[in-house]
């Protein structure tokens, strides 16, 4: 044991904090009516996410995804939320016999999936070769990683983002002038 | 040993995180919801990717990397998609998936 028997409790419950931001952001971002407060929710299934990036011994992927998800993702899809309405139809405007039936339906098929997968990775038998590890995930592993092994599939990420800004630019120009 | 060394409950939370992102696309009626649910599901397939670099995998850092790609094409996914829906937006006056009809007979 270590000199500080109460540490163990400390990152215990820091660790379930981060469980519970994951469970309530996930659960906030699919249930809500106001689409702003469902980029909200997913804000902080994104932060609990990058706590349990770190309790996975990755620093960097942890931050990382604050960077990118919270940041940009996030940020951008308020910029959409301002520029459209998109809340969602109040439900008496919809004209269905059953309306209870599509939130079963769509309940049902979500925890059918859930079943299945807890299921499987429940019941395999996960070894643990951390003895024939051939390196150590570091950050500074990952940047050399980056530079010899994965350097032409990271510069083609980097393109696929230049690509990908240039077609967002062609296509809501396009759509101003028609407009 | 403690909860946070097992990695049977990140999987299972990757697969709450996968089942709430398929909810979400079934039962939301805009683009941008349906959007937001695709993040999670995105976000349930990195979960799954560190949990298996940390605890099963013999190179950690192929998965690390990986799942950096994935928030880097997450990340142009938004960007075009976004850019649609505001295009969708001035065409139609509206982002809901029921309007969008116009190709039905």
């Amino acid at each position: 044991m270590n000199a500080f028997p109460a540490s163990d409790w400390l990152l215990l419950g820091i660790f379930l904090a981060f469980v519970a931001a994951t469970v309530a952001g996930a659960l906030i971002a699919v249930n809500t009516v106001r689409i702003i407060r469902s980029v909200c929710g997913l804000a902080i299934c994104c932060v609990g996410l990058a706590g349990l990036f770190y309790f996975l011994s990755s620093p960097f992927l942890a931050l990382m995804e604050i960077l990118i998800y919270v940041g940009a993702v996030c940020v951008t899809i308020i910029f959409a939320v301002m520029l459209a309405e998109p809340d969602e139809p109040t439900p008496e405007r919809l004209v269905k016999p059953y309306p209870i039936l599509g939130f079963l339906a769509a309940a049902a098929i979500a925890a059918g999936v859930f079943y299945g997968v807890a299921h499987l990775s429940l019941d395999t038998g996960w070894l643990n070769p951390a003895a024939s590890r051939v390196n150590d995930g570091s950050v500074h592993a990952i940047g050399v990683a980056l530079l010899t092994t994965y350097s032409l599939p990271f510069e083609l990420i980097s393109l696929v983002l230049l690509v990908a800004i240039l077609g967002a630019l062609a296509i809501a120009h396009d759509g101003r002038r028609k407009g | 040993m403690l909860l946070y060394d097992h990695p049977q409950v990140y999987l299972v939370l990757a697969a709450f995180l996968l089942a709430v992102g398929i909810y979400g696309l079934l039962r939301r009626r805009t683009l941008i919801g349906m959007l937001i649910s695709g993040e999670l599901i995105f976000a349930a397939a990195s979960l799954n990717i560190m949990t298996i670099q940390r605890f099963i995998s013999p190179d950690p850092v192929a998965g690390q990397i990986f799942v950096l790609f994935i928030m880097g094409l997450a990340a142009a996914e938004v960007a075009i998609a976004l850019s649609i829906i505001i295009a969708i937006y001035r065409n139609y006056r509206s982002i809901q998936a029921k309007e969008l009809s116009e190709l039905k007979g």
